[in-house]
């Protein structure tokens, strides 16, 4: 016991020396959940609104009332039909509503600023929102688990998905490579101590590490960015250091592949990074994917673990519907810590 | 199988290390060619060759960081290869790079290393003070490795390695980069280990220091091309320097960097 705690102290104190990982490594987080739960939204506010009335009447002044009340969207008042295309064009509106009374029935009709497609979409969807309660057969959506469709909810889970991946397997993998490369991880194997007390006294540090971000990223999510907080959250907790241990043997099997802590950068930052934020589902949906993407995402354990996230986090279930992703992710674990092991046991 | 058989046939031996056509394959290419020696406990074994010549890689297999593709070798009485357990606790090893954990002080690297080889507390605390007392290193035992020049760096490293007291210590080229001065004061270093009984084997393309081992063995293409006492060599060879030897014997070299 006391040659593995000197080797996790000796790791510790490693890791501490360099003030400015450790710096990056804490505020990374803090600064990731920040930009996507606030600044990169895709809620879409003030959406600035003119209308062409050709007769007042109680029908269409209740409908002009609709849109001012609406919080979405900037009423910026009523204009000419001839002005419409000129507001559009300068940029000084984003949509114009035309109102006609025939004999009590209203028809409209919306003219939006398509120059970005998606959010013509969005704003075209929105303004007959707020003025669906005047029309006939109103259309009402209920939108359950982010009633009011918050970016957060989408990216917290994507975001913590990432951030393991990144601090587990590109910090053990470059660490141990580090001390290939210095030569005192020859020193460790001609010594008595057992492989696997070396790889438990590498890793040990950077688990503990992971849990100190996993307890910041949680403390964050259930206050300031305001998700849902119920007991569930000690499956959150559960399921996180399944991935983290996982995250942690990916690190380790890298380290046993290369030789240089370039390479090790590289290959943990592009093998691993790229496909959690493109594949994982966490920004692109994996349903719109080609067939042969979607396959290749099963075998990245942040899409498991963001779907995981997602049913735990934002829709509040229980532990039993997540259990297909809970057993796949225990499976990977066991599978690549096995691989790693028994590779970093030969590597002589 | 009983530890017994893997003992060296005649247990009194005084011979600590023993090969038999040890040899070493990558791919195609023969790093070490079935070379065969031994050494006798408490010498100062000078393990000789060029760069390329195969050395390193032998004291690896030797030292069980290298598996061997072919052939024997015991380490302090213990196959290398059925018994490397017992083999790593009576060994030392210095690494050609003067390898230690640049983050730590002197005295937490040489603490750790004790640790990892088992020493009591009690025993640690003795052993620094001694170290640090021979080294005239104690009011460095608080800096940081990372911060030290490499003469330091090269004493810490030999203490680290020789800590607990192994039957025999392996130093991979523990002289290259460092200034004659500091040369010549560590072989006072290893002089001191070899007479408290510690078997030294070094490799070194020094052909000074070849003068200072009791016998040295000369490594040309991955042979032993010739082993023998420094003076022994010089009268077979006919030659004034262990130099003049050494360019006589890597004369039949084929290899090339």
């Amino acid at each position: 016991m006391g040659i593995f705690r000197s080797l996790v102290v000796k790791e510790t104190l490693h890791v501490a020396r360099d003030k400015r990982t450790v710096l990056i490594t804490l505020l990374m987080p803090l600064v990731l959940l920040v930009l996507f739960g606030f600044a990169i939204s895709t809620e879409v506010n003030n959406i600035r609104v003119v209308a062409v009335v050709d007769k007042h009447t109680q029908a269409t002044r209740q409908m002009l009332q609709q849109l001012i009340i609406n919080e979405y969207l900037t009423f910026e008042g009523q204009t000419s039909h001839s002005e419409v295309e000129e507001l559009l064009k300068t940029g000084k509106a984003d949509a114009a509503v035309y109102l006609h009374d025939d004999n009590g029935k209203i028809s409209s009709q919306i003219v939006v600023d398509a120059s970005n497609p998606n959010l013509a979409q969005t704003y075209s969807v929105y303004i007959q929102g707020a003025m669906a309660g005047n029309l006939d057969g109103p259309v009402l959506t209920h939108t359950l688990y982010n009633p009011q469709l918050k970016s957060a909810y989408n990216f917290v889970p994507g975001v913590m998905g990432m951030i393991f991946i990144l601090v587990c397997a590109i910090m053990t993998s470059v660490s141990i490579v580090s001390e290939k490369q210095s030569g005192t991880m020859s020193l460790l194997i001609v010594s008595p101590i057992k492989p696997r007390t070396i790889i438990f006294g590498k890793l040990v540090p950077y688990f503990i590490l992971s849990c100190i971000l996993l307890a910041i990223m949680l403390t964050m999510s259930y206050t300031v960015l305001g998700l849902p907080f119920s007991v569930n959250f000690l499956n959150v907790v559960l399921i996180t250091l399944v991935y983290i241990i996982l995250a942690l043997s990916i690190g380790l099997l890298v380290s046993t592949l290369v030789d240089t802590q370039v390479s090790a950068l590289l290959v943990s930052a592009v093998i691993f990074m790229l496909p959690v934020i493109l594949l994982s589902g966490m920004i692109f949906p994996i349903d719109n994917m080609p067939r042969v993407l979607q396959w290749f995402s099963c075998i990245i354990p942040a899409r498991w673990y963001i779907e995981a996230m997602r049913k735990l986090m934002v829709q509040n279930l229980a532990l039993s519907y997540v259990w297909s992703e809970f057993v796949i992710l225990a499976g990977m674990t066991i599978i690549v810590l096995g691989i790693a092991v028994k590779k970093f046991n030969n590597i002589r | 199988m009983n530890k017994a058989e893997t003992k060296i046939n005649n247990p009194d031996s005084d011979i600590v290390i023993s090969t038999k056509d040890l040899t070493k394959c990558f791919g195609s290419f023969t790093a070490v060619d079935h070379i065969s020696f031994e050494v006798k406990k408490g010498e100062i074994f000078g393990f000789l060759g060029a760069n390329g010549a195969g050395k390193t890689t032998a004291i690896r297999m030797l030292c069980g960081l290298s598996k061997p593709s072919d052939g024997e070798a015991w380490v302090a009485g213990y196959n290398v290869e059925t018994d490397p357990e017992q083999v790593k606790t009576r060994i030392g090893y210095m690494s050609q790079s003067f390898s230690l954990y640049e983050a730590l002080t002197v005295s937490q690297n040489i603490e750790l290393f004790a640790t990892i080889y088992g020493m009591t507390p009690q025993a640690i605390k003795q052993g620094i003070a001694q170290i640090f007392q021979a080294l005239d290193m104690e009011k460095e035992k608080n800096t940081v490795v990372k911060s030290m020049p490499i003469g330091w760096k090269q004493k810490v490293a030999f203490a680290a390695a020789t800590i607990h007291n192994p039957e025999i210590v392996f130093l991979d080229e523990p002289t290259g980069g460092v200034d004659p001065v500091t040369r010549r004061k560590f072989w006072e270093q290893i002089y001191r280990v070899s007479s408290e009984g510690m078997t030294v084997f070094v490799t070194t393309h020094y052909l000074d220091e070849a003068e200072y081992c009791n016998r040295v063995s000369i490594m040309v293409d991955g042979k032993i091309a010739a082993l023998d006492t420094p003076a022994g060599l010089k009268k077979e060879y006919d030659c004034q320097t262990m130099d003049e030897v050494f360019r006589k014997i890597a004369l039949t070299a084929k290899r090339t960097d």
